[in-house]
């Protein structure tokens, strides 16, 4: 289990982390989602010894990342952000140099290497430099030199950042395939990412958690309003005006006429479902509905919500 | 060691990899030939004088060609955040890195071997003691710069800046006994034992005083663990 403890960043003035707590149990995919500068990669530095906390601490199970470095990052499978690599070295040469800092012996290592070249699919470039390769297979090699070891965490800073939309379904698989035996850790500002591939979100805004959960949970404990599309004939202005005075917990936010139609967006509360009241005083107002389409609340809202961030980009 | 023999392993052939160590190697034979046999034929003595002269002037310039990336390259890749969360000490990256420059400028100096065959060709009563003593002396100096360089590539990302700063603390090293004559004379003693060329010159002359190699050593230390207290020095930025 890794637990972090009221963790703190500066950066000379600048607070970066401003005490961040969270658990991660073995087995589980946990996804850190912010919008970029929010502290994902400082938390994951920290949690990788790269950069020492200000204030707090990052313990795996007994051990703390201050005191007991070598021992944790020996346990760790790290892919940085931008996945740093050395371009000069073939593909073979830089995984046997990983596992010799491993401290893996020559047998282990022929083993390991046949595990991840088959797992990341490395074969066809293990004999080329590494700068040869393209973007999708370096980060291939940055994974497999992060998994040689059989670690027992993995932690991906924005694995499938700059790639190709078939790669990210590449990357995305072979992280799903991955996180099924091991506490896996990504980050990404792109919530699509996170959504897809982990257990629980953390999200992170100006260093500090605001969220921590499934996405269910996050979604059922989000507090936006939830929206409703009517679009109905035979709708006068009286009885739309008449609409809202009838149902107390809705709000009439849009009411437009199309085509002889009126298309209604509603507003409510998430705790309540008011669409068979809707329903009834639409029946006794004489409309005819054509379209009902209650909208589901997305994990972008509640990112939205939480982080007043927009778009698909977090 | 093991980490560190990794680490030795991967820069050497990081080196040989690319034009880097050949065109050091070259020019190293290059410059050391020329210097050598403008003299060696002029005055007709059977010694290596002229060599041990005039290589530590070229390794200002050399060593510190050859450290300025040691660090400062994996800091300007983004591969120095990927070297430090390895289970591995700062001690032992540091002594890797260093061990591998130290190869390339020993390998340098085993080309000027062949002006030692020459003299072996030509030359007679050759002090054979003098001639290494020469060498060691020059191992040291290299060694010595190399430290140097180690560390100034640790304070950067940028290998031009890293290059500078070891071209200009080497100097230092090399000038103070030159500038003798404008410090106090109660100074003077201990300046001129601070001087790079006080300690080569009684090495080559075939004077092995452990002053000598206690100043080349506890430089070369305190270089290296400047240089591990610099990259420690990151997590705290």
């Amino acid at each position: 289990m890794i637990r972090v403890e009221n963790l703190k960043k500066y950066y000379g003035d600048f607070q970066a982390l401003k005490g961040i707590d969270f658990e991660i149990d073995d087995g589980e995919i946990v996804g850190f989602l912010g919008a970029n500068g929010a502290g994902k990669s400082t938390t994951l530095k920290v949690m990788t010894g790269y950069l020492a906390p200000s204030a707090g601490n990052v313990f795996m199970d007994d051990l703390n990342i201050q005191a007991h470095s070598l021992a944790i990052r020996q346990q760790i499978g790290y892919l940085p952000e931008m996945n740093p690599l050395y371009g000069e070295m073939r593909v073979y040469d830089y995984l046997e140099f990983t596992s010799q800092i491993r401290g893996m012996s020559p047998e282990a290592f022929k083993t390991a290497l046949d595990r991840v070249v088959d797992q990341c699919g490395l074969r066809e470039v293990i004999h080329l430099p590494i700068s040869a390769c393209s973007k999708g297979y370096k980060q291939r090699i940055g994974i497999s030199a992060a998994i040689l070891h059989d670690p027992r965490v993995l932690i991906f800073d924005e694995p499938v950042s700059g790639l190709d939309p078939n790669q990210i379904v590449e990357i995305r698989n072979l992280i799903r395939e991955l996180g099924q035996h091991k506490m896996l850790i990504i980050s990404s500002h792109i919530l699509q990412e996170i959504e897809a591939t982990v257990d629980r979100i953390v999200i992170i805004d100006h260093g500090e958690i605001v969220a921590n959960g499934t996405s269910r949970e996050l979604m059922s404990g989000f507090q936006g309003r939830t929206q409703l599309t009517l679009d109905v004939k035979y709708a006068d202005e009286a009885s739309i005006a008449g609409l809202a005075r009838n149902i107390d917990e809705i709000e009439v936010a849009d009411a437009q006429a199309v085509d002889g139609r009126s298309v209604l967006s509603i507003e409510y509360t998430r705790e309540v479902d008011p669409r068979e009241a809707i329903f009834e005083y639409a029946k006794n107002s004489g409309w005819a509905i054509l379209e009902m389409t209650q909208h589901q609340v997305h994990l972008e809202d509640v990112f939205r919500g939480l982080t007043g961030e927009g778009g698909g980009h977090a | 060691m093991r980490n560190a023999m990794a680490i030795y392993r991967k820069e050497v052939s990081a080196y040989f990899r690319s034009p880097m160590a050949y065109i050091f190697l070259v020019f190293f034979a290059l410059f050391n030939g020329y210097f050598f046999s403008n003299t060696f034929f002029l005055f007709g003595q059977s010694d290596m004088r002229a060599l041990f002269n005039i290589t530590p002037m070229i390794l200002l310039i050399f060593v510190p060609a050859v450290t300025m990336g040691l660090i400062a390259r994996e800091k300007s890749s983004g591969t120095y955040e990927l070297m430090t969360t390895l289970p591995i000490k700062n001690s032992e990256l540091v002594m890797g890195k260093y061990l591998s420059a130290i190869t390339l400028v020993l390998a340098g100096l085993g080309f000027t071997l062949v002006h030692f065959v020459t003299l072996l060709l030509v030359g007679s009563h050759i002090d054979y003691g003098g001639v290494l003593c020469g060498y060691l002396g020059l191992a040291l100096v290299g060694a010595f710069y190399a430290a140097i360089g180690t560390f100034t590539s640790s304070l950067t990302d940028n290998q031009v800046v890293s290059f500078i700063l070891a071209a200009v603390v080497v100097l230092v090293f090399y000038l103070f006994d030159k500038l003798l004559i404008f410090v106090p004379v109660a100074l003077a003693g201990a300046v001129q034992f601070m001087a790079v060329d006080y300690h080569l010159s009684n090495l080559a002359r075939g004077v092995v005083d452990s002053r000598n190699l206690v100043y080349f050593g506890s430089l070369i230390w305190l270089f290296l663990s400047l240089t591990v207290r610099v990259i420690d020095m990151r997590k705290w930025r």
